[in-house]
């Protein structure tokens, strides 16, 4: 099978958020869609100790010719897309440039410090405002309230999926992702999870 | 059905790297696997119990890493092939059966399969298993990606079939717990017939008894072994997975090994030096193939090690390369002694290219931008950093909450020896900066029974250890029998939460159930306690009232080692997942804030995520979205705003 070539080989995704959210899931649904496309798939990512509240991030390589490092060199994202708005900009200050695609999530979820009171979160539009100086075009929706009006901020990820699909940035279609998602979860999930990726298409139309 | 044990062979499915080693010990037709849980190793033995049946294979979690070790040489010495399966701080655990096991040699092929976590993403330290093929005289193979994760393995219990040894491959977080392509080979039949063969000569290798008896007499034993890791050497020569790629007569070479050969291979790409600089990969690593490396280390003049954690390759092919001098003239190194890598902490493609742009400047200048388009510009104040804590509900916070309070209450200056689990956080604000030692499994009660017999020197302080109850059988019990038999008056606290949490919840032998799901004898704790001679309470650590008594009883009773059992399962259990017992919430006419002079008891100190404190209002409130239902705050809040509700089932 001789997959399309992309824009850049290899081509870097970042999928991150906070330990819990589905990242891990997220990104090996990516990873799944496209390496039963026919290309070199790579993902990078670490968890244990740091799904208990830590940021987390997957790194997902893609490539028409060679398997690649599971780690992206800092500047050499092509696609960011971030559970969480804070966690957005972490990545985008580590691994960003000004060419890279950025969707994001818009609901926060409190560091322990903030919780504590020691460190301060940022307001939303001021986060907004700082990335769209560099980044005209990033994208923010709020996935979580999708997830929620379908009974579970878990499906938030999905949600995100479906969006990275209408920014049509990635070669893959709706149904790669029901061929991928009926082998990650339970049968019964799959209609909530079809949903959850359409509400996410929806809203970053 | 798993896909894992997919027939088809030359399918291709994305795998993690321990998929990758399991579905390789499946072509090899492992036929008994056991293995202590540990990140990143766990999903091994977890992936391998999940087709168990259909493969016919014996799988266990067993008590500690020794004791898997022993349980898969059993196999190998009936003539099975065998896998044991750990992380790097399991191979010094296992490492006193191991040096014996590599004296007497194994019969079916049995593989060691140890995962590393270069940068201790998962650890308490980034401690390395490589320096232990040296140790213990054994071959160490180190796989350079996924699909090599997976074809290695049969190959290494080829290996240690033909020398009759114990081989050891090491894979690292990142491969381990990364994904990529791999394509199957096929799987064997199931059938195989255990017979261990025994009754023959003493020094018989193949029908007498396995022993490591050397008695003045290394010659009888030792030398075998030597030669037959001299013949693993050999074989190394032609290892198919040592490959290298690059022109004949490079400017520099980089000899690496596991999954640094892909961060050497796209920083070389990145600065396009294809074309000067040569990737020398090698897979087999010790003993190392001498001849190919002292060829390669012939046509450069300049050599770059690149290898995690400590300089280890570096130190091998130094020696070969010195051995070699006059035949193939001097040479220049690179690596973490000239300090062009780092020697902690793992690699990456960054630090690769930076050392590559040490030594080629001229090509640093295709480099990417260190900031492209002022990325790094946007203020660090939107990334608030996110601290380490215990999840909404975990019982651990409500316990060290008794334990600290109690010791404050007992103003004696006691502190609290830590163990390996989740509660390690104890160290950390999460704990209340409870735990003042922590070091390795079971070492906390070891070192708190060691404190207790300081009385004598005028120390007074009451001592405390904490310890899981995996962490309890696997080598904590050991401490108490010293403790109890020594009379050293310390207070072992057991937080039970009713498995091996912080890896995944893998069964124990305190646990009803085995790795298949099976029922299984459940070794009972306070039993075990009380019959050893301790003095045994038991409380549910959210019960804050009634842990903090049996606590405060525990510390003033007399001499002996006394041992209180908190027991809650874990928050993520599977029994609990999704479930709460409490609607709590905030009464915001009662929180009176910051005029309370609680200082913001819940939010500040006690800091789990599910309680939020909001600046507009200047109250605490409730996260419902993270809130697990625990209900131990509404016990600390002075002001009783914390208001707790049973949910009706």
């Amino acid at each position: 099978m001789n997959p399309k070539a992309l824009v850049r080989d290899p081509f870097s995704v970042i999928v991150t958020g906070v330990g819990g959210q589905g990242n891990v899931l997220a990104s090996r649904l990516l990873g799944d869609m496209l390496a039963a496309k026919g290309y070199f798939v790579t993902i990078g990512e670490t968890f244990g100790a740091s799904q208990r509240g830590g940021s987390v991030m997957s790194h997902i390589r893609i490539s028409s010719k060679s398997a690649w490092s599971p780690q992206i060199p800092r500047g050499k994202a092509d696609v960011i897309v971030s559970l969480e708005p804070v966690e957005a900009v972490r990545v985008l200050r580590e691994y960003g440039n000004p060419g890279v695609v950025l969707l994001s999530n818009t609901r926060p979820i409190y560091p322990v410090g903030v919780i504590r009171g020691e460190l301060e979160y940022p307001s939303l539009d001021a986060l907004r405002e700082a990335v769209a100086r560099i980044l005209p075009g990033a994208r923010f929706i709020d996935g979580t309230e999708q997830a929620i009006a379908l009974g579970n901020a878990i499906l938030t990820n999905i949600v995100m999926l479906g969006a990275l699909n209408r920014l049509a940035v990635l070669p893959f279609e709706r149904e790669d992702f029901r061929q991928a998602v009926g082998r990650r979860v339970a049968s019964k999930q799959v209609p909530v999870n079809l949903m959850a990726f359409d509400k996410g298409y929806g809203l970053a139309g | 059905m798993s896909f894992l044990i997919d027939e088809g062979r030359n399918i291709q499915h994305l795998l993690m790297g321990n998929e990758a080693i399991v579905r390789g010990a499946l072509e090899a037709g492992v036929n008994v696997a056991a293995g202590y849980p540990g990140t990143p190793s766990s999903e091994i033995i977890e992936t391998l119990s999940k087709v168990a049946r259909d493969r016919n294979l014996y799988v266990e979690w067993s008590t500690n890493e020794k004791v898997a070790v022993e349980v898969a040489a059993a196999a190998s010495f009936a003539g099975l092939r065998s896998l044991c399966v750990m992380k790097q701080n399991g191979v010094n655990v296992a490492s006193d059966f191991l040096l014996h096991l590599a004296s007497s040699g194994t019969r079916g092929g049995m593989v060691l399969v140890t995962c590393d976590d270069p940068g201790a993403l998962s650890s308490v330290n980034e401690g390395e298993s490589r320096l232990f093929a040296q140790i213990l005289e054994i071959p160490l193979l180190e796989p350079g990606d996924f699909q090599e994760a997976k074809d290695i393995i049969p190959w290494a219990f080829a290996l240690s079939e033909k020398i009759r040894n114990v081989v050891m491959v090491r894979s690292v977080t990142r491969l381990s717990h990364g994904s990529g392509n791999v394509r199957f080979g096929s799987l064997p039949g199931t059938s195989a017939q255990a017979e261990f063969v025994c009754h023959g000569p003493l020094l018989d290798p193949e029908t007498g008894p396995i022993i490591s008896m050397i008695l003045a007499a290394p010659e009888l034993q030792h030398g075998p072994q030597q030669e037959k890791l001299k013949k693993a050497a050999g074989i190394f020569e032609t290892c198919p997975f040592n490959t290298y790629q690059g022109p004949d007569e490079p400017e520099l070479l980089i000899v690496t090994a596991s999954i640094c050969s892909l961060y050497s291979r796209e920083a070389v790409r990145i600065l396009g030096l294809e074309d000067r600089v040569g990737i020398l990969k090698l897979a087999a690593t010790w003993p190392l193939p001498e001849r190919l490396v002292k060829k390669h280390l012939a046509a450069a003049k300049r050599i770059l090690f690149v290898e995690e954690v400590v300089p280890t390759l570096e130190d091998h092919v130094k020696v070969i390369a010195a051995e070699a001098a006059g035949e193939i003239g001097a040479k220049t190194f690179y690596g973490k002694k000239s300090g062009h890598l780092p020697s902690v902490g793992e690699l990456n493609p960054d630090l690769v290219l930076d050392a590559l742009a040490r030594i080629f400047p001229a090509a640093a200048g295709t480099r990417p931008a260190a900031s492209p388009g002022g990325v790094t510009d946007i203020p660090q104040r939107f990334t608030p950093a996110r601290g380490m804590t215990f999840c909404p509900g975990c019982p651990h916070r409500a316990s060290y909450w008794s334990i600290h309070n109690a010791l404050a209450l007992d103003g004696r200056g006691g502190f609290v020896c830590g163990d390996i689990g989740c509660y390690v956080m104890g160290t950390l604000p999460a704990g209340f900066s409870t735990v003042k030692t922590l070091h390795c499994m079971g070492s906390g009660s070891g070192v708190a029974s060691g404190f207790g017999k300081l009385r004598s020197f005028g120390m007074d302080q009451p001592v405390v250890a904490v310890c899981g109850d995996s962490t309890f059988f696997h080598a904590a019990m050991p401490a108490l029998a010293n403790a109890i038999h020594q009379r050293s008056p310390f207070t072992m606290i057991l937080l039970d939460n009713r498995g091996t949490a912080m890896t995944g919840f893998q069964p124990h032998p305190g646990s009803p159930t085995n790795v298949l799901g099976d029922e299984a004898p459940a070794l009972d704790m306070e039993k075990i306690c009380r019959s050893m001679g301790a003095k045994v309470e038991i409380s549910d650590p959210f019960d804050l009232v009634k842990t903090r008594e049996k606590l405060n009883r525990l510390l003033e009773y007399g001499e002996g080692a006394k041992v209180l059992i908190l027991r809650q399962a874990c928050a993520l259990s599977p029994e609990k997942r999704g479930q709460r017992k409490y609607e709590v919430s905030v009464d915001a006419e009662r929180c009176r804030g910051e005029n309370c002079g609680c200082s913001r008891l819940c939010t500040r100190i006690f800091g789990c995520p599910g309680l939020v404190w909001d600046r507009e209002k200047e109250v605490s409130r409730i996260d419902e979205m993270i809130c697990a239902g625990c209900g131990v705050c509404a016990d600390i809040c002075p002001a009783g705003a914390i208001v707790r509700k049973e949910v009706a089932r």
